[in-house]
């Protein structure tokens, strides 16, 4: 297990080190100066000189990505150009209600996504399965910020059962968990969920007609097991890998929350990104892609870590 | 000696029957399957649609008129409603196909011929060459896709050609992972070794081992990422980074409605739901495919 996980993290490494070289040339790559959004059109040659010094544009590249890299990684992200707050702080707080949003559409899309796909495997080629199978294709396939705003007009402009937007009273900083509070998160992570939940589902559902076609399953039958006692085997069996999507989902719901996000005005990460590109505050703009892609190479590692942990044949490969 | 040859020339050859190929038996398989087919006609409806988008569409999708705005769906003269500067929905859902399909298309086909090329290169010459690829390659691949997509096409700014070419990027990592896994399977394979023992140089073993493995999963699975190339375009432009007003694209009118939903709510989720359609119809015909070209995975 030692050798398997040492492994892991020296591959990582490099990788980690490629996604924070991608972020730090993002700002390169951009076309014009990084200050034009906050340099006045009329500013003299020596303000803009003495501006640059102070965002440290002035060195040369790679010696700006080694200052950057350092400070990155005792937690400084640089100064935001369009509020001069410091980055690091923004994002914080945005990831927090990020998680908040991610982490309750990937237990809903884990649920349902598991169920669906259970129901479909065990009964295969039956209408339940072509119903749950639908399902999946649907979830893939929906432009999820056009369901949030399906969900909106039904649920909201139509029913009125629940807020259109927001973070509730007083914004994420007054957040309490109360109705209050939580009705605001539900239509968001509802419409999340559908990704992962049709992912989850398409899984589930060919590990499960995996299993059942294995040979334990008769050989179980045989012994005298009833339906539960094969049920209970089934699921020890696919959820290292149902579980490992899971991880995986949750990393792509955090970098892909801002469409739904920005549908919903929700204060995430999704919507500092929004904010960012708008005003084109590529300091914010990279801080923020460089903790979510992090974020994401992290639980990657941490998917791949458990997985050696419950299944043994994982860490011999 | 002679008599032999004249004995190997006296062995008649039956003219070969033309034996049903393995895209007759991918036709055959594929014709059965009643859901892809209904798909792929889908499919070639949008596409008509989009080519003939100036016949078929009833008026200018440009013409706006400030007496006729967000007209509810039926109106006489605007059978899908009138968007928010008083512009025919239908004529612009029409022209909208145009943008969409080139925004779901393009990039991963362009994506297929670099990824492929990188992935075959790199799982055909192996080592150290194997490694810096593929390790540049799994860079990409430690972003979510929306992600990559959006911080790209945010640096980059808003524009057709930027979105364009953030999609392709997006597009490749998955694509170079897939054929260079099975271009290395391939390589260890026995025929591999005979055909190098009979002298084959490496672009013959390429074009003909390699190539006739790697590109049939890599094609099914780039059909699969068609609609996904349109969903994460349709959402640069309903971001705002994608095309600019006043051009006709479902994302772009998505985002434009959008304030328009407490007034005519099935309006504004007009141009969503021709999303949804095709991109459902390219998921459908992509999932035939598969099952027909039996490529597992």
């Amino acid at each position: 297990m030692l050798k398997y996980l040492a492994k892991r993290i020296l591959y990582v490494l490099p990788v980690a080190f490629g996604v924070s070289l991608f972020c730090f040339l993002l700002v390169h790559i951009a076309p014009g100066d990084p200050l034009t959004s906050v340099l006045p059109p009329d500013a003299s040659q020596a303000m803009q000189d003495e501006l640059r010094k102070i965002y440290g544009f002035d060195r040369p590249l790679p010696v700006q990505f080694g200052l950057w890299l350092l400070k990155a990684l005792q937690g400084d992200l640089g100064t935001s150009i369009a509020t001069g707050r410091p980055v690091a702080a923004e994002v914080w707080r945005a990831v927090g209600n990020t998680l908040l949003i991610a982490g309750l559409a990937t237990v809903i899309g884990f649920v349902f996504g598991c169920f669906f796909g259970f129901v479909a495997g065990y009964f295969r080629g039956s209408f339940l399965d072509k119903f749950a199978s639908m399902l999946a294709v649907l979830g893939v396939s929906v432009p999820h910020y056009w369901l949030g705003m399906v969900m909106v007009i039904v649920f909201s402009v139509q029913l009125g059962w629940l807020p259109p937007g927001g973070a509730g009273p007083g914004g994420s900083a007054a957040w309490k968990w109360d109705w209050e509070h939580v009705s605001y998160m539900i239509l968001p992570a509802i419409t999340m969920s559908v990704i992962p939940m049709g992912i989850i589902a398409r899984t589930v559902r060919a590990l499960v007609a995996d299993i059942l076609n294995q040979e334990f399953v008769p050989a179980l039958r045989a012994k005298g097991l009833m339906d539960f006692g094969v049920f209970r085997h089934v699921v020890k069996n696919a959820a290292p890998t149902a579980l490992a999507v899971m991880g995986l989902q949750l990393g792509y719901l955090l970098g892909g929350s801002i469409l739904i996000e920005t549908v919903f005005s929700w204060p995430g990460t999704g919507f500092l990104l929004g904010n960012a590109i708008f005003q084109r505050d590529l300091p914010l703009l990279q801080g923020t892609i460089l903790v979510l892609a992090m974020f994401f190479v992290g639980l990657n590692v941490l998917v791949d870590i458990l997985q050696g942990l419950l299944d043994p044949r994982v860490r011999r490969r | 000696m002679s008599a032999i040859a004249q004995g190997n020339a006296a062995i008649i050859v039956p003219p070969l029957a033309k034996s049903p190929g393995y895209w007759a038996g991918v036709w055959r398989r594929f014709k059965k399957d009643k859901v892809a087919v209904g798909a792929g006609l889908v499919v070639l409806a949008i596409i008509l649609m989009a080519i003939f988008a100036d016949y078929i569409a009833p008026a200018d999708p440009t013409r706006s008129s400030m007496l006729r705005r967000l007209r509810p769906i039926g109106t006489p003269g605007y059978p899908l409603g009138a968007d928010e500067l008083g512009r025919d929905m239908l004529s612009r859902l029409i022209h909208g196909a145009r943008l969409s399909l080139f925004m779901g298309v393009v990039p991963v086909f362009i994506a297929f011929v670099v990824g492929s090329v990188i992935g075959v290169a790199a799982g055909f010459f192996g080592g150290k060459f194997n490694t810096i690829t593929m390790r540049t390659v799994d860079v990409f691949y430690a972003f979510p896709s929306v992600l990559l997509a959006i911080a790209l096409s945010g640096a980059l700014g808003a524009g057709i050609t930027n979105s364009l070419l953030s999609l392709t990027i997006v597009f490749i990592p998955p694509i170079a992972r897939i054929a260079e896994s099975v271009t290395t399977q391939v390589r260890a394979m026995d025929y591999v070794e005979a055909a190098r023992a009979s002298g084959a140089n490496a672009i013959t073993i390429i074009r003909v081992h390699v190539l006739g493995n790697v590109l049939g999963p890599i094609f099914v699975y780039a059909t699969s990422l068609i609609s996904v190339s349109m969903i994460l375009a349709s959402g640069l432009s309903f971001l705002g980074l994608g095309t600019k007003p006043p051009t006709p694209e479902w994302g772009l009118m998505l985002n434009t409605l959008r304030t328009a939903i407490y007034v005519q709510p099935w309006v504004a989720a007009l141009p969503g739901a021709a999303i949804f359609i095709t991109s459902i119809s390219f998921n459908l015909l992509s999932d035939g495919l598969r099952s027909a070209m039996d490529v597992k995975g």
